[in-house]
């Protein structure tokens, strides 16, 4: 009985994992500018990533897996928002003003 | 199933290749030969061969990365646009492909068990590496004892590469310290990715180490963990700059880490010959043979680790204080 809780708990926990990955995925292609796109793609990294290692975790039980899974996560959640912090500075610095008028940023978007 | 993964990997790797061919800006040529080695260490996961899967993503993805980054710092971003010879290149590169693809055919099914490669000469490793070795990953111990020649002109061969970048660079002329100071203070002004950076160098070593000395009982070695260190390092220079991070160790000291893990491996070969054993063949370094060949493991794979590190390091330092002159 607590299997079976456990595996539907994590199946929940990838779809819905899998679901902000593919939202994000479609939001990075989609969204009108560079810095509106950055947002989608940074969703991959958290949520995502949150919501698809914690299935595992459930997959995986008490084991060594789940503490190398565990790693893994805090070092994503370490360097996802970092590298997405990044890049937005890197494209303010090199001029790219993230203002309203969509149309024009797509213009200027360094590729 | 895996049938299925593989040809999704293969797929994206064919897209990734034609569009690394048709990027223009190099710097977009970069980020997606990364991304063909992550999606190539995936590949060669899927294959379950950890090793190679291993440092693939550390020196293909990584490692690699920064150094065409900073090479595209000396260089221009925008490939020169050129239209001579064209259909040559294509009618070279489309037979070539044919005779690659036609030879596919007299190639064994993934996964057969009478394929040549495991009839050969692998069953003989998986047999007798727990007498004569006794460590659990075969790959460790074919690499490092075995096949000690092949490995040893490895590291030669990188220690080649290290000596061949820094003469056609030539990194000491025409620096002026001034420049140094000025120029390159790293991201200091970026307190985010600093103090993250700072916290993570520590565990990429360490992790670096793991890599080092699980290697006979896991996927890893010597040339994994070298990349990895060389990672942390790298990090700290681009965080700190390039003047602190030569602060920290110097030029000289990189090279000295190259010569001397290369040296390591040549001695450890010539110490079993003075003990009365052939060259590399470790068994004579201890009264029990067992005992002598993963002392020999250790110490050869101690010598790739730190050669492979010494030499990633000069280069990335070769690149990136030229780009200041």
């Amino acid at each position: 009985m607590i299997d079976l809780i456990i595996d539907i708990l994590s199946w929940v926990l990838l779809l819905v994992g899998g679901g902000f990955v593919f939202v994000g995925g479609i939001g990075s292609l989609r969204l009108p500018n560079f810095y509106t796109r950055m947002h989608a793609a940074s969703l991959t990294d958290t949520m995502g990533a949150i919501l698809i290692i914690a299935g595992m975790m459930l997959q995986a039980g008490l084991t060594l897996a789940t503490i190398k899974l565990l790693a893994i996560l805090v070092f994503l959640l370490l360097t996802g928002p970092t590298a997405t912090y990044a890049l937005a500075n890197a494209a303010l610095l090199s001029g790219l003003k993230p203002d309203t008028e969509s149309v024009k940023n797509e213009e200027t978007l360094p590729e | 199933m895996i049938i299925i993964f593989g040809v999704f990997v293969l797929t994206l790797l064919v897209i990734t290749a034609i569009a690394i061919v048709r990027a223009e800006n190099l710097f977009v040529a970069v980020m997606l030969t990364s991304i063909f080695s992550l999606l190539m260490a995936t590949n060669f996961f899927l294959l379950d061969a950890a090793d190679v899967a291993l440092t693939e993503a550390a020196i293909g993805a990584g490692v690699t990365t920064v150094l065409f980054l900073s090479a595209l710092s000396l260089t221009a971003e925008r490939e020169r646009s050129q239209n001579r010879a064209k259909w040559l290149t294509i009618g070279v590169v489309s037979v070539t492909a044919m005779v690659l693809i036609y030879a596919t055919f007299d190639k064994p099914p993934l996964g057969d068990p009478n394929a040549p490669v495991h009839q050969h000469i692998a069953p003989w490793f998986f047999e007798n590496t727990p007498i004569y070795i006794d460590i659990p990953n075969v790959v460790t111990a074919v690499l490092s004892s075995y096949r000690g020649y092949d490995t040893l002109g490895e590291v030669f061969v990188v220690f080649a590469a290290c000596i061949g970048v820094l003469f056609l660079l030539s990194a000491s002329k025409g620096i002026k310290p001034s420049v140094l100071a000025s120029n390159n203070q790293g991201l200091r002004h970026h307190l985010i990715p600093k103090v993250v950076g700072r916290l993570l160098i520590p565990f990429i070593i360490l992790f670096g180490l793991y890599v080092q000395f699980h290697g006979e009982y896991g996927p890893g070695g010597g040339f994994q963990a070298g990349a990895i260190i060389a990672t942390g390092f790298i990090l700290h220079a681009l965080l700190e700059g390039e003047r602190a991070a030569l602060a920290a160790i110097p030029r000289s000291a990189l090279l000295g880490m190259t010569v001397t893990g290369a040296m390591l491996y040549g001695m450890v070969g010539v110490a079993c010959m003075l003990l009365g054993g052939n060259f590399l063949d470790y068994s004579v370094l201890h009264s029990n043979p067992v005992i002598g060949q993963q002392l020999g493991i250790i110490a050869i794979e101690a010598g790739v680790g730190i050669a492979v590190c010494g030499a990633l390091l000069s280069i990335f330092h070769a690149f990136t204080a030229r780009g200041l002159s």
